[in-house]
Protein backbone atom coordinates (compact mmCIF):
# COMPACT_ATOMS: atom_id res chain seq x y z
CA UNK A 1 0.00 0.00 0.00
CA UNK A 2 2.82 2.20 1.21
CA UNK A 3 4.54 1.62 -1.93
CA UNK A 4 1.36 2.01 -4.58
CA UNK A 5 0.61 5.22 -2.99
CA UNK A 6 4.39 6.25 -3.38
CA UNK A 7 4.23 5.56 -7.21
CA UNK A 8 1.64 7.54 -7.62
CA UNK A 9 3.42 10.73 -6.22
CA UNK A 10 6.27 10.33 -8.31
CA UNK A 11 4.05 9.77 -11.35
CA UNK A 12 2.23 12.56 -10.86
CA UNK A 13 4.64 15.12 -10.31
CA UNK A 14 6.27 13.80 -13.49
CA UNK A 15 3.27 14.15 -15.41
CA UNK A 16 3.31 17.34 -13.66
CA UNK A 17 6.66 18.10 -15.29
CA UNK A 18 5.83 16.57 -18.80
CA UNK A 19 2.98 18.84 -18.93
CA UNK A 20 4.82 22.05 -18.16
CA UNK A 21 7.40 21.44 -20.83
CA UNK A 22 4.74 21.13 -23.46
CA UNK A 23 3.20 23.93 -22.34
CA UNK A 24 6.43 25.89 -22.64
CA UNK A 25 6.89 24.24 -25.95
CA UNK A 26 3.51 24.68 -27.43
CA UNK A 27 1.62 27.89 -25.73
CA UNK A 28 4.60 29.86 -25.22
CA UNK A 29 6.96 28.46 -28.33
CA UNK A 30 5.83 28.82 -31.60
CA UNK A 31 5.93 24.87 -32.25
CA UNK A 32 2.84 24.87 -32.73
CA UNK A 33 2.81 27.25 -35.60
CA UNK A 34 5.83 26.28 -36.84
CA UNK A 35 5.53 24.27 -40.62
CA UNK A 36 7.48 21.02 -40.59
CA UNK A 37 5.82 20.57 -43.82
CA UNK A 38 7.31 20.73 -46.90
CA UNK A 39 9.08 23.81 -48.75
CA UNK A 40 10.75 24.76 -52.00
CA UNK A 41 13.70 27.13 -51.83
CA UNK A 42 13.91 30.49 -54.17
CA UNK A 43 17.02 32.80 -54.19
CA UNK A 44 16.34 36.87 -54.26
CA UNK A 45 19.29 38.84 -54.92
CA UNK A 46 18.74 42.36 -53.09
CA UNK A 47 21.13 45.46 -52.81
CA UNK A 48 20.73 45.73 -49.29
CA UNK A 49 19.04 43.96 -46.83
CA UNK A 50 19.34 46.05 -44.11
CA UNK A 51 18.97 44.00 -40.63
CA UNK A 52 16.87 40.71 -41.90
CA UNK A 53 18.25 37.98 -40.25
CA UNK A 54 17.78 34.03 -41.21
CA UNK A 55 14.71 32.76 -39.49
CA UNK A 56 12.86 36.47 -40.79
CA UNK A 57 9.18 35.99 -42.17
CA UNK A 58 8.31 35.78 -45.70
CA UNK A 59 4.93 37.42 -45.89
CA UNK A 60 2.15 37.99 -49.11
CA UNK A 61 -0.50 40.17 -47.98
CA UNK A 62 0.55 39.50 -43.95
CA UNK A 63 0.37 36.60 -44.33
CA UNK A 64 3.46 34.02 -43.66
CA UNK A 65 4.12 32.11 -46.79
CA UNK A 66 7.58 31.00 -45.63
CA UNK A 67 10.69 31.94 -43.82
CA UNK A 68 14.23 33.07 -44.93
CA UNK A 69 16.38 30.04 -45.22
CA UNK A 70 20.47 31.55 -45.51
CA UNK A 71 21.64 35.48 -46.22
CA UNK A 72 25.09 35.41 -48.40
CA UNK A 73 26.88 37.29 -50.62
CA UNK A 74 27.50 37.15 -54.19
CA UNK A 75 30.99 38.83 -55.19
CA UNK A 76 30.33 38.00 -58.71
CA UNK A 77 27.71 40.65 -59.00
CA UNK A 78 28.45 42.53 -55.40
CA UNK A 79 24.80 41.53 -53.78
CA UNK A 80 23.51 39.91 -51.33
CA UNK A 81 21.98 36.62 -51.97
CA UNK A 82 18.82 35.59 -49.80
CA UNK A 83 17.58 31.85 -50.01
CA UNK A 84 14.02 31.55 -49.15
CA UNK A 85 12.26 28.24 -48.09
CA UNK A 86 8.79 29.08 -49.10
CA UNK A 87 5.52 26.76 -48.11
CA UNK A 88 4.53 24.17 -50.64
CA UNK A 89 0.75 25.01 -50.23
CA UNK A 90 1.40 28.67 -51.96
CA UNK A 91 2.01 29.13 -55.56
CA UNK A 92 3.64 32.28 -56.91
CA UNK A 93 4.11 33.34 -60.79
CA UNK A 94 7.29 33.47 -62.25
CA UNK A 95 7.48 37.49 -62.08
CA UNK A 96 6.92 37.58 -58.58
CA UNK A 97 8.22 40.62 -56.93
CA UNK A 98 10.43 40.32 -53.44
CA UNK A 99 11.00 43.58 -50.48
CA UNK A 100 12.41 43.88 -47.62
CA UNK A 101 10.18 45.27 -45.28
CA UNK A 102 9.74 46.63 -41.65
CA UNK A 103 7.30 45.72 -39.06
CA UNK A 104 6.24 48.67 -37.42
CA UNK A 105 8.42 52.08 -37.41
CA UNK A 106 11.75 50.50 -36.11
CA UNK A 107 10.52 46.49 -35.62
CA UNK A 108 11.93 43.41 -37.15
CA UNK A 109 12.52 43.01 -40.95
CA UNK A 110 11.10 41.07 -43.39
CA UNK A 111 10.30 39.66 -47.08
CA UNK A 112 6.81 40.86 -48.46
CA UNK A 113 6.10 38.71 -52.02
CA UNK A 114 3.73 40.78 -54.26
CA UNK A 115 2.43 38.89 -56.69
CA UNK A 116 2.84 39.24 -60.50
CA UNK A 117 0.66 38.15 -63.93
CA UNK A 118 3.25 35.22 -64.81
CA UNK A 119 1.24 31.97 -66.30
CA UNK A 120 4.01 29.48 -65.10
CA UNK A 121 4.60 29.48 -61.08
CA UNK A 122 8.47 29.36 -59.00
CA UNK A 123 9.84 25.81 -58.40
CA UNK A 124 12.41 24.90 -56.14
CA UNK A 125 15.61 26.61 -57.36
CA UNK A 126 14.39 29.69 -59.44
CA UNK A 127 15.27 32.91 -58.56
CA UNK A 128 13.05 35.91 -57.90
CA UNK A 129 14.34 38.76 -60.48
CA UNK A 130 12.27 41.99 -59.27
CA UNK A 131 13.58 42.77 -55.84
CA UNK A 132 13.63 46.15 -53.70
CA UNK A 133 15.76 46.33 -50.95
CA UNK A 134 15.68 47.45 -47.38
CA UNK A 135 15.09 50.60 -46.58
CA UNK A 136 18.18 52.11 -44.76
CA UNK A 137 17.39 55.38 -42.54
CA UNK A 138 20.64 57.10 -43.40
CA UNK A 139 19.80 57.01 -46.90
CA UNK A 140 16.55 58.49 -46.53
CA UNK A 141 17.35 61.13 -44.22
CA UNK A 142 20.33 62.25 -46.85
CA UNK A 143 17.44 62.25 -49.48
CA UNK A 144 15.26 64.54 -47.55
CA UNK A 145 18.63 66.69 -46.79
CA UNK A 146 19.48 66.87 -50.61
CA UNK A 147 16.01 68.10 -51.69
CA UNK A 148 15.74 70.57 -49.02
CA UNK A 149 19.51 72.06 -50.00
CA UNK A 150 17.92 71.48 -53.57
CA UNK A 151 14.65 73.87 -52.58
CA UNK A 152 16.53 76.03 -50.94
CA UNK A 153 18.65 76.84 -54.49
CA UNK A 154 15.33 77.18 -56.53
CA UNK A 155 14.29 79.93 -54.24
CA UNK A 156 16.85 81.94 -54.02
CA UNK B 1 61.00 32.09 3.72
CA UNK B 2 61.40 31.44 0.03
CA UNK B 3 60.93 28.02 0.22
CA UNK B 4 58.29 27.80 2.50
CA UNK B 5 56.25 30.06 -0.08
CA UNK B 6 57.16 27.86 -2.50
CA UNK B 7 55.96 24.54 -0.66
CA UNK B 8 52.98 26.30 0.41
CA UNK B 9 51.79 27.31 -3.24
CA UNK B 10 53.09 23.64 -4.96
CA UNK B 11 51.34 22.01 -2.04
CA UNK B 12 48.28 24.11 -2.50
CA UNK B 13 48.29 23.25 -5.85
CA UNK B 14 48.77 19.81 -5.84
CA UNK B 15 45.82 19.04 -3.07
CA UNK B 16 43.83 21.16 -5.72
CA UNK B 17 44.51 18.96 -8.85
CA UNK B 18 44.06 15.66 -6.35
CA UNK B 19 40.45 16.79 -5.36
CA UNK B 20 39.48 17.32 -9.01
CA UNK B 21 40.79 14.17 -9.75
CA UNK B 22 38.87 12.48 -6.70
CA UNK B 23 35.74 13.81 -7.68
CA UNK B 24 35.91 13.06 -11.34
CA UNK B 25 36.87 9.22 -10.36
CA UNK B 26 34.00 9.00 -8.16
CA UNK B 27 31.83 10.92 -11.00
CA UNK B 28 32.89 8.10 -13.21
CA UNK B 29 32.56 4.78 -10.78
CA UNK B 30 28.82 6.26 -10.30
CA UNK B 31 28.43 6.82 -13.85
CA UNK B 32 29.79 3.29 -14.56
CA UNK B 33 27.64 1.33 -11.98
CA UNK B 34 24.38 3.70 -12.68
CA UNK B 35 23.12 0.69 -15.00
CA UNK B 36 22.78 -1.22 -12.02
CA UNK B 37 19.65 0.80 -11.09
CA UNK B 38 17.88 -0.49 -13.89
CA UNK B 39 17.26 -3.53 -11.94
CA UNK B 40 16.24 -2.01 -8.92
CA UNK B 41 14.30 1.06 -10.33
CA UNK B 42 12.31 1.61 -6.81
CA UNK B 43 15.68 3.08 -5.52
CA UNK B 44 15.60 5.51 -8.18
CA UNK B 45 11.67 6.22 -7.57
CA UNK B 46 11.93 6.75 -3.58
CA UNK B 47 14.41 9.37 -3.99
CA UNK B 48 12.73 10.77 -6.66
CA UNK B 49 9.83 11.54 -4.40
CA UNK B 50 12.47 12.84 -1.63
CA UNK B 51 13.99 14.88 -4.29
CA UNK B 52 11.77 16.00 -6.70
CA UNK B 53 8.05 16.21 -4.70
CA UNK B 54 9.06 17.86 -2.08
CA UNK B 55 10.32 20.57 -3.78
CA UNK B 56 7.35 20.94 -5.95
CA UNK B 57 5.75 23.31 -3.96
CA UNK B 58 8.36 26.22 -2.80
CA UNK B 59 9.64 25.75 -7.20
CA UNK B 60 5.59 26.44 -7.88
CA UNK B 61 4.98 29.17 -5.64
CA UNK B 62 8.31 30.66 -6.33
CA UNK B 63 7.26 30.43 -9.95
CA UNK B 64 4.26 32.08 -9.36
CA UNK B 65 5.42 34.95 -7.52
CA UNK B 66 8.67 35.44 -10.03
CA UNK B 67 6.64 35.19 -13.10
CA UNK B 68 3.69 38.21 -11.34
CA UNK B 69 6.70 40.19 -10.24
CA UNK B 70 7.91 40.49 -14.03
CA UNK B 71 4.42 41.24 -15.45
CA UNK B 72 4.12 44.35 -12.92
CA UNK B 73 7.96 45.67 -13.48
CA UNK B 74 8.19 44.59 -17.05
CA UNK B 75 4.50 46.29 -17.80
CA UNK B 76 5.74 49.89 -16.15
CA UNK B 77 8.64 49.90 -18.55
CA UNK B 78 7.01 48.78 -21.94
CA UNK B 79 4.30 51.02 -21.09
CA UNK B 80 6.42 53.76 -21.18
CA UNK B 81 7.34 52.77 -25.04
CA UNK B 82 3.78 52.07 -26.16
CA UNK B 83 4.74 48.40 -25.81
CA UNK B 84 2.87 47.17 -23.05
CA UNK B 85 1.70 43.94 -26.11
CA UNK B 86 5.25 42.48 -25.55
CA UNK B 87 4.33 42.03 -21.94
CA UNK B 88 4.19 38.39 -22.54
CA UNK B 89 7.35 37.94 -24.65
CA UNK B 90 9.35 39.79 -22.09
CA UNK B 91 8.34 37.74 -19.39
CA UNK B 92 7.94 34.11 -21.62
CA UNK B 93 11.80 35.07 -22.45
CA UNK B 94 12.77 35.95 -19.32
CA UNK B 95 11.57 32.92 -18.04
CA UNK B 96 12.82 30.21 -20.38
CA UNK B 97 16.27 31.66 -21.21
CA UNK B 98 17.17 32.73 -18.19
CA UNK B 99 15.45 32.89 -14.64
CA UNK B 100 13.49 29.49 -14.97
CA UNK B 101 17.02 27.56 -15.28
CA UNK B 102 19.17 29.45 -12.26
CA UNK B 103 16.25 30.16 -9.96
CA UNK B 104 15.41 26.58 -10.06
CA UNK B 105 18.64 25.39 -9.87
CA UNK B 106 19.24 28.06 -6.55
CA UNK B 107 16.33 27.24 -5.11
CA UNK B 108 16.96 23.12 -5.78
CA UNK B 109 20.58 23.21 -4.12
CA UNK B 110 18.86 25.40 -1.20
CA UNK B 111 16.21 22.79 -0.54
CA UNK B 112 17.51 19.11 -2.00
CA UNK B 113 20.91 19.65 -1.99
CA UNK B 114 21.48 20.40 1.32
CA UNK B 115 19.47 17.50 2.44
CA UNK B 116 21.66 15.08 0.46
CA UNK B 117 24.52 16.42 1.66
CA UNK B 118 23.49 16.11 5.35
CA UNK B 119 21.79 12.74 5.11
CA UNK B 120 25.08 10.79 3.34
CA UNK B 121 27.37 13.01 5.77
CA UNK B 122 25.74 11.54 8.19
CA UNK B 123 25.83 8.13 6.82
CA UNK B 124 28.90 8.83 6.59
CA UNK B 125 29.43 9.58 10.37
CA UNK B 126 27.14 6.92 11.38
CA UNK B 127 29.59 4.48 9.76
CA UNK B 128 26.88 3.09 7.50
CA UNK B 129 28.79 3.38 4.33
CA UNK B 130 31.52 1.55 5.57
CA UNK B 131 28.91 -0.88 6.75
CA UNK B 132 27.88 -1.01 3.47
CA UNK B 133 31.01 -2.02 2.37
CA UNK B 134 31.41 -4.85 4.65
CA UNK B 135 28.32 -6.88 3.70
CA UNK B 136 29.76 -6.20 -0.39
CA UNK B 137 27.64 -3.61 -1.33
CA UNK B 138 29.00 -0.52 -2.77
CA UNK B 139 27.63 2.44 -1.17
CA UNK B 140 28.15 4.56 -4.83
CA UNK B 141 25.98 2.27 -6.64
CA UNK B 142 23.45 2.28 -3.78
CA UNK B 143 23.11 5.38 -2.62
CA UNK B 144 25.10 8.27 -4.75
CA UNK B 145 24.01 6.51 -8.50
CA UNK B 146 20.02 6.85 -7.39
CA UNK B 147 20.28 10.17 -5.64
CA UNK B 148 22.09 11.04 -8.16
CA UNK B 149 19.82 10.53 -11.45
CA UNK B 150 16.93 11.28 -8.90
CA UNK B 151 17.96 15.06 -9.14
CA UNK B 152 19.32 14.77 -13.12
CA UNK B 153 15.67 13.89 -13.81
CA UNK B 154 13.89 16.48 -10.97
CA UNK B 155 15.74 19.55 -12.13
CA UNK B 156 14.59 20.36 -15.93
CA UNK B 157 11.29 19.08 -14.86
CA UNK B 158 10.51 21.43 -11.64
CA UNK B 159 12.41 24.07 -13.69
CA UNK B 160 9.52 23.39 -16.83
CA UNK B 161 6.66 23.80 -13.99
CA UNK B 162 9.27 27.02 -13.15
CA UNK B 163 8.48 28.83 -16.07
CA UNK B 164 4.83 27.50 -17.12
CA UNK B 165 3.61 28.85 -13.50
CA UNK B 166 5.52 32.04 -13.98
CA UNK B 167 4.26 32.35 -17.00
CA UNK B 168 0.62 32.10 -15.82
CA UNK B 169 1.74 34.34 -12.95
CA UNK B 170 2.84 36.75 -15.66
CA UNK B 171 -0.84 36.28 -17.40
CA UNK B 172 -2.61 36.67 -13.76
CA UNK B 173 -0.84 40.01 -13.66
CA UNK B 174 -0.69 41.27 -17.27
CA UNK B 175 -4.16 40.23 -19.14
CA UNK B 176 -6.23 40.00 -15.28
CA UNK B 177 -4.95 42.83 -13.62
CA UNK B 178 -3.67 45.41 -15.64
CA UNK B 179 -6.11 44.42 -18.70
CA UNK B 180 -2.99 44.15 -21.67
CA UNK B 181 -5.11 42.49 -24.64
CA UNK B 182 -5.30 38.81 -24.52
CA UNK B 183 -4.68 38.48 -28.44
CA UNK B 184 -1.50 40.27 -27.90
CA UNK B 185 0.24 38.64 -25.04
CA UNK B 186 0.10 34.70 -26.31
CA UNK B 187 0.64 35.53 -30.06
CA UNK B 188 3.19 38.31 -29.33
CA UNK B 189 4.78 35.94 -26.95
CA UNK B 190 4.50 32.76 -29.82
CA UNK B 191 5.85 35.08 -32.21
CA UNK B 192 8.99 35.77 -30.35
CA UNK B 193 9.74 32.51 -28.24
CA UNK B 194 11.41 29.86 -30.36
CA UNK B 195 11.15 26.19 -29.26
CA UNK B 196 14.46 25.16 -30.25
CA UNK B 197 16.49 28.85 -29.24
CA UNK B 198 14.86 29.21 -26.37
CA UNK B 199 12.91 26.80 -24.85
CA UNK B 200 15.19 23.83 -25.36
CA UNK B 201 18.14 25.55 -24.62
CA UNK B 202 16.78 26.69 -21.45
CA UNK B 203 15.94 22.97 -21.20
CA UNK B 204 19.54 22.20 -21.80
CA UNK B 205 20.57 24.77 -19.00
CA UNK B 206 18.49 22.91 -16.56
CA UNK B 207 20.09 19.45 -17.26
CA UNK B 208 23.46 20.60 -16.97
CA UNK B 209 22.55 22.88 -13.55
CA UNK B 210 21.08 19.19 -12.49
CA UNK B 211 23.90 17.58 -13.14
CA UNK B 212 26.16 20.04 -11.39
CA UNK B 213 24.08 20.63 -8.45
CA UNK B 214 23.25 16.99 -7.29
CA UNK B 215 26.59 15.84 -7.63
CA UNK B 216 28.51 18.65 -5.83
CA UNK B 217 26.12 17.43 -3.17
CA UNK B 218 26.70 13.98 -3.39
CA UNK B 219 30.03 14.43 -3.12
CA UNK B 220 30.46 17.16 -0.39
CA UNK B 221 28.91 14.55 1.63
CA UNK B 222 30.32 11.57 0.44
CA UNK B 223 33.93 13.01 1.29
CA UNK B 224 32.92 14.94 4.45
CA UNK B 225 34.98 14.06 7.77
CA UNK B 226 32.93 11.51 9.99
CA UNK B 227 32.78 14.87 12.67
CA UNK B 228 29.38 17.45 13.26
CA UNK B 229 31.13 20.24 12.31
CA UNK B 230 32.73 18.96 8.66
CA UNK B 231 29.19 17.19 8.01
CA UNK B 232 27.44 20.85 8.99
CA UNK B 233 30.35 22.64 7.10
CA UNK B 234 29.78 20.29 4.03
CA UNK B 235 26.38 21.52 4.01
CA UNK B 236 27.42 24.76 4.03
CA UNK B 237 30.00 24.43 1.34
CA UNK B 238 27.44 22.27 -0.82
CA UNK B 239 25.30 25.75 -1.08
CA UNK B 240 28.07 27.91 -1.83
CA UNK B 241 29.70 25.81 -4.35
CA UNK B 242 26.65 25.01 -6.10
CA UNK B 243 25.56 28.52 -6.33
CA UNK B 244 28.93 30.05 -7.63
CA UNK B 245 28.97 26.94 -10.10
CA UNK B 246 25.37 27.70 -11.61
CA UNK B 247 26.50 31.68 -12.08
CA UNK B 248 29.55 30.91 -13.85
CA UNK B 249 28.24 27.43 -15.92
CA UNK B 250 24.84 30.09 -16.35
CA UNK B 251 27.31 32.57 -18.08
CA UNK B 252 29.30 30.32 -20.16
CA UNK B 253 25.78 28.90 -21.62
CA UNK B 254 24.51 31.76 -22.40
CA UNK B 255 27.86 32.61 -24.05
CA UNK B 256 27.72 29.23 -26.02
CA UNK B 257 23.81 29.30 -26.65
CA UNK B 258 22.84 33.12 -27.40
CA UNK B 259 26.00 34.66 -28.66
CA UNK B 260 25.02 34.97 -31.99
Amino acid sequence: MQRKSLDVWVGLFIVMGAAALMFLALKAGNLGSMTMGNTYQVTARFDNIGSLRPQAAVKASGVVVGRVASIGFDDKVYKAVVTLDMEEGFKFPKDSSAKILTAGLLGEQYIGIEAGGDDKNLVAGDRIARTQSATVLEDLINQFIYSKAAEGKDSQ
Amino acid sequence: MMRRFLLSVGGGARDYVESIGLSARTFFTMLGLSPGLLRRPRLLVEQLHVIGNYSLLIIILSGLFVGMVLGLQGYYTLNKYGASESLGLLVALGLTRELGPVITALLFAGRAGTSLTAEIGLMKAGEQLSAMEMMAVNPIQRVLAPRFWAGVISVPLLTGMFSAVGILGGYLIGVGLIGVDEGAFWSQMQGGVDVWKDVFNGFVKSVVFGVAITYIALYQGYEAQPTPEDVSGATTRTVVISSLMIWWLDFMLTALMFSK
